[in-house]
């Protein structure tokens, strides 16, 4: 008898992906600026450290919500013994009160529709016990963060079919795509429960289009199925387009209280937004009271540490505080988007437009010795073991294009990243002229002529910009 | 809502719309009826005492003069905020190093060091809630069973089962022999799981024991581990009260019978833990999964991304748990505690004619009122339970929502109250008892209709009303 279950000997958690291995590599020879400075720089890990000094200054003015204590009165024993699943109540009306004035106050939550978990990872899991059964199926756009095939799938047994999406219109959802991927659900026999979207988009940092909303909440009327939108990114909003959530778009239409209403949720997460992932603040909000019933039960396996509630009720009630962190987060996003932007181009690279989340959607294409997944892995390994930097593949987000990679700007200081830039800078223009310029011998010989071409322009754009003597590619 | 609810169940999984959260069980009755009149030693005398909560109050005067005294154990304080940072970014998986030492350290601590605990098969989890259903996904497919000794912790039949579409399948114990758990029980239990077609993949065991807290014998132990090597199946330990022991005879844990018997498979144990009883933190969260297996750290390791311990609960126990002076003085003083709550109100049951199992740990007693049953059935008892919350006003646990095949007997808590309390309690258990001497328990129609369960709805209003006093928090089960 086999000793363990199916699911601890599988590999459905994931983990296998190549998103894991570069951090794996990155574990073995992790850079620091004093210690390690030839170590590889993270870049694959989307954390928001821009603004831990705003948290800080914050702790040390209110020494009571640190220190268990309420009105100077020690509250400890309260807290300690504080394991109601309902969660903290004071935490949940400042949570949902955060949320809306992120989402600049154009909706408004109700707290005891918000479901408390352990992390955004927890709410995904437990949504996916509560409105799928095992062998039924949730529809994803590509590229999606590589997390959710653990999350969404591994131990509920639900499936993952993807909408694909392309560079061709910044990828976009298309209802094509909507309908294809439904009705590749139906040849593989899975039975479709819903559609779940990151909304900004993890990798993209892309925030979705009315269009796309709009899109999405009449394919769930039609077909009688759930959305989740994941907006778990929705405070790294930099730019414009401003944020609009799905409950907006509700709204806009007149739906409240009707079956699409009920059918559509959202999970969030103090992660991103607030850069505090260690504290696993994760919530489901549902307008279904029966999904909010079994999620709070369910919430039982991962709740909330009530030290944490009650820290963060005390913050997120602070107003003044929410406000300037809010706008001052934002100014710094958008600045360090702009560096790394900028550092991208001086190496010849462009990023899909985006105004949102921790890191950019890099093109790669042009790097590549073929339109392939496998030339990406080696571009990749490159990067990871030559360049030193751990970035993420496309692939690894189940993107449908190779050449794309995920790049993270907002878990270093600016040195780093600059450092970062540096590096890859000097990659490329090494590799243009070492590793590609070699692919002249091909039989296709008027795509090599004009990537020739290209390269040839980046490599005298980088010697002048270098300053340097360098010798141009073959003509 | 313009749904049919046939619809909406289809719309939603079974597992969300069916009752295996386990919530529409007696247990929860009894704590819904305290949260409606709950008792105040000021406020409201007339309320209902809580004795349905395991929770472990009686040392928390130790941790707050700890508190008080290192502050930088918080990472919030002034003294320790430039820890700030690194912690509230810390999503590891693998928990802080000096947390998973802490904690196997104190694990040890509690077990008199007669073992010591390797940190890194300390794997986080939601709680002891977590933990179970985490083991249940690491060890069983859908279908699979583990047997349980009963009466057992009625959060299993949710925790092992609900999500996971594993079976419990209940090990027969009587009241003849203390509820010990025998050979021959366990053997017609696996047995008949055979005949019945049901793949057994686990032992469940509670020691100490909740609801008897008592505390299992070398031989019984020793015994038990045989059987599950002789049939290749999984020994699960949930050890969650093994600082709660106050007397003889010694707790025994798992890691020690294994520590010297070289036959037993090691792939084999797995100990369940939490502070949530032997510290009194169910609110912090800190559930852990030892297991001696490397594929199942491996595994629970990466399920612990669903419920890791928060970053900043992880450093203050990391801190409070490497102070060697506290812990000792903890332990110590706890059980002191724990002992003499235990024995004051044992000797006051006693006084009334009301005798319990002898026990030695837990933060309950397991009480016997078959006396005073009409007649020995599972009706009766919840008659008279009924008339316990209602009546005399406590809210205790009947037996049969923790399975016991025996009617009569009743958890009752008594770490989770003042002194004060604890004597109002025994005043009207007194009373009771004196007056049913007189005038025995009567069937009384009206309260056979009684219903105690209020619609989720009803509850969520409830909880959710600004006088929801934080002093009294509903606990789904403990």
């Amino acid at each position: 008898m086999r000793l363990l279950s199916r699911k601890a000997t599988c590999n459905s958690h994931g983990q296998d992906s190549s998103y894991f291995l570069g951090w794996q590599e990155y574990e073995k020879n992790p850079f620091d600026e004093i210690t390690n400075p030839k170590g590889i720089i993270q870049m694959g890990l989307a954390e928001n450290q821009l603004s831990f000094d705003l948290l800080e200054s914050w702790l040390t003015k209110n020494p009571d919500a640190a220190g268990f204590k309420s009105e100077g009165e020690s509250i400890f024993r309260q807290l300690a013994l504080f394991q109601d699943y309902h969660g903290f109540p004071a935490f949940k009306n400042a949570f949902v009160e955060f949320m809306s004035e992120i989402r600049g106050n154009k909706v408004s939550f109700d707290p005891s529709h918000l479901v408390l978990t352990a992390g955004a990872t927890s709410a995904n899991e437990t949504l996916m016990f509560c409105l799928a059964e095992p062998g039924e199926a949730f529809l994803l756009p590509t590229p999606y963060y590589p997390g959710f095939d653990r999350d969404l799938k591994w131990r509920t047994g639900v499936e993952i079919v993807p909408i694909q999406c392309t560079s061709s219109n910044a990828f976009q959802i298309t209802e094509a795509a909507l309908l294809d991927a439904y009705q590749e659900a139906q040849n593989r026999n899975l039975r479709v429960k819903g559609v779940l979207v990151t909304n900004p988009s993890n990798p993209l940092g892309t925030t979705m289009t009315r269009n796309e909303l709009n899109l999405l909440v009449s394919f769930i009327e039609a077909k009688g199925i759930h959305l989740i939108s994941d907006e778990i990114y929705s405070g790294t909003v930099f730019s414009s387009p401003d944020f609009v959530s799905v409950m907006e778009i509700l709204k806009a239409r007149n739906y409240e209280n009707t079956d699409v209403w009920n059918r559509v949720h959202l999970v969030n997460s103090l992660s991103k937004d607030l850069g505090l992932p260690g504290f696993r603040v994760g919530a489901i909000y549902s307008n279904d009271d029966m999904v909010v019933s079994a999620a709070t039960k369910m919430s039982s396996f991962g709740l909330v540490s009530s030290q944490t509630q009650y820290l963060l009720s005390a913050m997120l009630s602070d107003k003044k505080f929410t406000k300037k962190y809010i706008f001052e987060n934002q100014k710094r996003l958008r600045q360090r988007h702009r560096m790394l932007v900028s550092g991208l181009e001086k190496a010849g690279i462009k990023c899909l437009n985006s105004n949102a989340g921790l890191f950019c959607w890099v093109d790669m294409r042009h790097l590549l010795k073929s339109n392939t997944f496998e030339a990406e892995m080696e571009l990749w390994k490159n990067i990871v073991y030559d360049v030193k930097l751990n970035i993420s593949p496309g692939s690894s987000c189940h993107c449908t294009e190779p050449g794309w990679f995920r790049v993270c700007f907002a878990n270093m200081s600016e040195e780093t990243l600059e450092l970062a830039m540096q590096r890859l800078k000097a990659f490329v223009t090494e590799y243009s002229s070492t590793v590609l310029g070699q692919n002249m011998s091909s039989s296709h010989q008027s795509i090599k002529n004009s990537r020739r071409r290209s390269i040839t322009k980046w490599v005298f754009r980088l010697s002048f910009d270098d300053g340097r003597d360098r010798e141009p590619d073959q003509r | 809502m313009g749904l049919s609810l046939r619809n909406q169940q289809q719309l939603l999984s079974k597992i969300a719309t069916g009752n295996g959260h386990g919530e529409d069980s007696p247990y929860f009755d009894g704590w819904k009826a305290y949260e409606n009149d709950p008792y105040h030693p000021i406020d409201n005398l007339q309320g209902v005492i809580q004795m349905g909560l395991a929770e472990n109050q009686l040392s928390f005067g130790l941790v707050e003069k700890w508190i008080l005294n290192n502050p930088k154990a918080s990472i919030c304080t002034a003294e320790g905020v430039n820890q700030f940072r690194d912690i509230a970014l810390f999503q590891d998986y693998h928990g802080l190093p000096e947390f998973r030492n802490a904690v196997a350290k104190f694990m040890g601590r509690v077990r008199g060091n007669r073992v010591t605990f390797d940190p890194d098969r300390i794997v986080m989890s939601g709680g002891a809630t977590g933990a179970h259903e985490t083991i249940a996904f690491c060890l069983a497919d859908p279908g699979d069973a583990f047997l349980v000794p009963v009466p057992y912790y009625p959060g299993f039949d949710r925790d092992l089962r609900w999500r996971t579409g594993t079976q419990l399948i209940p090990v027969a114990c009587e009241s003849s022999n203390d509820f010990k758990v025998t050979i021959e029980a366990l053997n017609a239990a696996y047995e008949k799981a055979q005949e019945d077609n049901i793949r057994v993949k686990g032992l469940l065991i509670t020691n100490p024991s909740n609801p008897l807290g008592t505390v299992l014998d070398r031989e019984t132990l020793t015994s038990i581990v045989s059987f599950i090597n002789e049939k290749s199946i999984h020994l699960v330990c949930d050890e969650i009260y093994a600082a709660t022991v106050f007397s003889q005879p010694d707790f025994i844990s798992i890691a020690e019978v294994i520590e010297d018997d070289i036959e037993c498979n090691r792939d084999l144990i797995h100990i369940v833990y939490s502070l949530s009883k032997d510290m009194g933190f169910p609110g912090f969260r800190v559930g852990i999964v030892y297991s001696y297996n490397d594929a199942v750290v491996n595994c629970a390791r990466k399920m612990s991304s669903f419920g890791l311990v928060s970053s900043q609960t992880q450093h203050l126990i990391a801190s409070m748990l490497s102070d060697d002076e506290f812990v000792n003085e903890f332990i110590s003083e706890s059980a002191k505690s724990l002992e003499k709550r235990h024995n004051y109100f044992t000797s006051e049951l006693e006084k009334v004619g009301i005798s319990c199992l002898k026990s030695n740990a837990g933060l309950f007693l397991w009480m016997d009122l078959h006396k005073l049953l009409k007649e020995q059935t599972t009706e009766a008892e919840m008659t008279l339970w009924r008339v316990i919350i209602n009546e005399v006003k406590l809210n205790v646990s009947p037996g049969s929502s923790f399975h016991c095949p025996e009617p009569g007997w009743f958890r009752v808590c008594i770490a989770n109250m003042d002194d004060k309390t604890m004597k109002a309690a025994l005043t009207r258990i007194r009373i009771f008892v004196n007056k049913e001497l007189v005038v025995p328990t009567k069937k009384r129609c009206w309260q056979n209709n009684l219903s105690l369960r209020l619609s989720s709805t009803r509850l969520d209003d409830f909880m959710m009303s600004p006088h929801s006093p934080m002093q009294s928090p509903l606990v789904r089960a403990t």
